[in-house]
């Protein structure tokens, strides 16, 4: 129990990911049937992915994308938050957070084409003169970190691309061997020869 | 062999999990890849407190993927031609006996007609929207999660759809061939092209912020927004349409002539 606690529970993601590829890494190497070694490949790519992402999370802290305080036109749209009834967000938690100075929680994409309904919003709640847009610094603390998501599109990109061409070498074993399973391929090209069509 | 497989996977298991306990603990913000080792704040710090100023997009992964990785990106995009390509050169076959992969499994009774019906008109409605969406998330890369990659993908999976549902030639005839082998270069050529309209303009490849001299109405940060937008359309573009090529060549073993 103490085992548990003390190395299983802060660093339980780690387990997860390890259990994970070592899932993976089995169907790669036991299974007879090619797809099925593909598939071994991607939860083993999957648990790395995870893996680097998990290395980045920040506790407390919101994704790595920044409140919009500023837009193109030099306007203040921090209350744009409350122009979006519509979005379902807790438009309560995003007054609050704007209001007390810390970067907010809750971003909203930017609509140029709701300037005007943004404007007449604005000026009932934020004068121009608000302190806390003059000296905003962003606080590390305050945002996942961005490095690992961006590592790890590359990383999905490439996996997704390295399947497909797998996908399409498996099809062109089975048009010379007309079989997918490792051990009757294997005896085929033991026998000497395959198809001679590619 | 079985055996061998499970105890070989076990004991690397062990060997990993071994390791864990050195890993930083689960949301520690002060880990050496969060917080930075000793004094030196790590490099993703400087990402997060000072894109906004760089570079003003509110989007830090898009910030650092198109603008401060965005060599690394560009060959992301060259590999997802590659692979395009690749299985182009492994699958696609011009000529050779027609070999029908199944009989043509057209159900023509009246029930048959009426689900064609309803699919058809379902893919009618929704695919437009399908592709809008995927528009908005290209040019909202910069405010909300989005960017090329996902936007590309979605587009993409528009006309994949449109494939699963009617069949490919349906979807060939609106993105034949020509049409997306060619626009898979386009996009490559675009993001090879801010590359190498920076350095015509004497300064590094992918150097955005000299080309506000090309950019109307522009200064150097905005500069870097706008073009960090004209590599995501082009990033959009390739991966549109390599996944669909993909899905065409893959599902009619490289006829191109008859789909799933």
């Amino acid at each position: 129990m103490e085992f548990f606690n003390n190395s299983v529970v802060p660093y339980f993601n780690y387990w997860i990911y390890v259990i994970l590829m070592m899932i993976g890494l089995h169907a790669m190497i036991t299974k007879n049937n090619l797809i099925k070694k593909l598939i071994g490949m991607t939860i083993f790519q999957t648990a790395i992915i995870l893996l680097y992402v998990s290395i980045g999370v920040k506790s407390g802290a919101t994704i790595p994308i920044l409140a919009h305080h500023h837009d193109d036109h030099g306007e203040e749209t921090e209350s744009a938050h409350h122009g979006e009834p519509d979005h379902g967000h807790t438009e309560a938690d995003a007054e609050a957070h704007a209001k007390a100075g810390a970067p907010s929680e809750v971003e909203k994409p930017d609509r140029p084409g709701d300037g005007e309904y943004e404007k007449e919003k604005k000026d009932d709640h934020h004068d121009h003169g608000d302190p806390h847009h003059d000296s905003h610094a962003v606080n590390p603390d305050h945002f996942a970190n961005p490095l690992p998501h961006v590592l790890m599109l590359t990383a999905i990109v490439v996996g997704v691309s390295t399947l497909g061409v797998a996908l399409a070498i498996s099809q062109s074993i089975y048009r010379n061997f007309g079989s997918l399973e490792e051990d009757e391929i294997l005896a085929k090209i033991k026998q000497g020869g395959s198809g001679a069509d590619v | 062999m079985k055996w061998f497989g499970l105890i070989a996977t076990v004991f690397t298991g062990i060997l990993l999990l071994s390791a864990v306990p050195d890993f930083a603990k689960f949301g520690d913000p002060n880990s050496p890849a969060n917080g930075g080792v000793g004094d030196t704040p790590s490099v993703s710090q400087y990402f997060i407190t000072e894109t906004y100023n760089d570079t003003k997009v509110p989007n830090l992964v898009t910030a650092v993927l198109a603008d401060y990785r965005g060599y690394d990106t560009m060959f992301e995009t060259v590999v997802i031609f590659a692979a395009g390509i690749a299985i182009f050169s492994i699958l696609r076959s011009f000529s050779g006996p027609v070999i029908p992969s199944h009989p043509p499994t057209v159900d023509t009774s009246v029930h048959g007609d009426h689900q064609r019906i309803i699919i058809g008109m379902t893919c009618r409605l929704i695919i437009p929207i399908i592709q809008l969406f995927a528009l908005y998330v290209v040019a909202h890369g910069h405010h909300s999660p989005g960017g090329g990659f996902q936007g590309g993908v979605i587009l993409g999976a528009s006309f994949i759809l449109l494939a699963l549902a009617k069949d490919l030639n349906a979807a060939l005839g609106r993105f034949s061939e020509k049409r997306y082998l060619a626009l898979g270069s386009i996009g490559v050529i675009i993001y090879a092209g801010f590359g190498l309209a920076a350095q015509a303009l004497q300064r590094n490849f992918l150097d955005y912020e000299i080309l506000h001299k090309i950019m109307p109405a522009t200064d150097p940060i905005m500069a870097r927004s706008h073009s960090m937008l004209g590599v995501e359309v082009g990033v959009a573009f390739t991966v549109t349409a390599i996944m669909f090529a993909i899905y065409a060549n893959l599902s009619s073993k490289g006829r191109l002539e008859q789909g799933l």
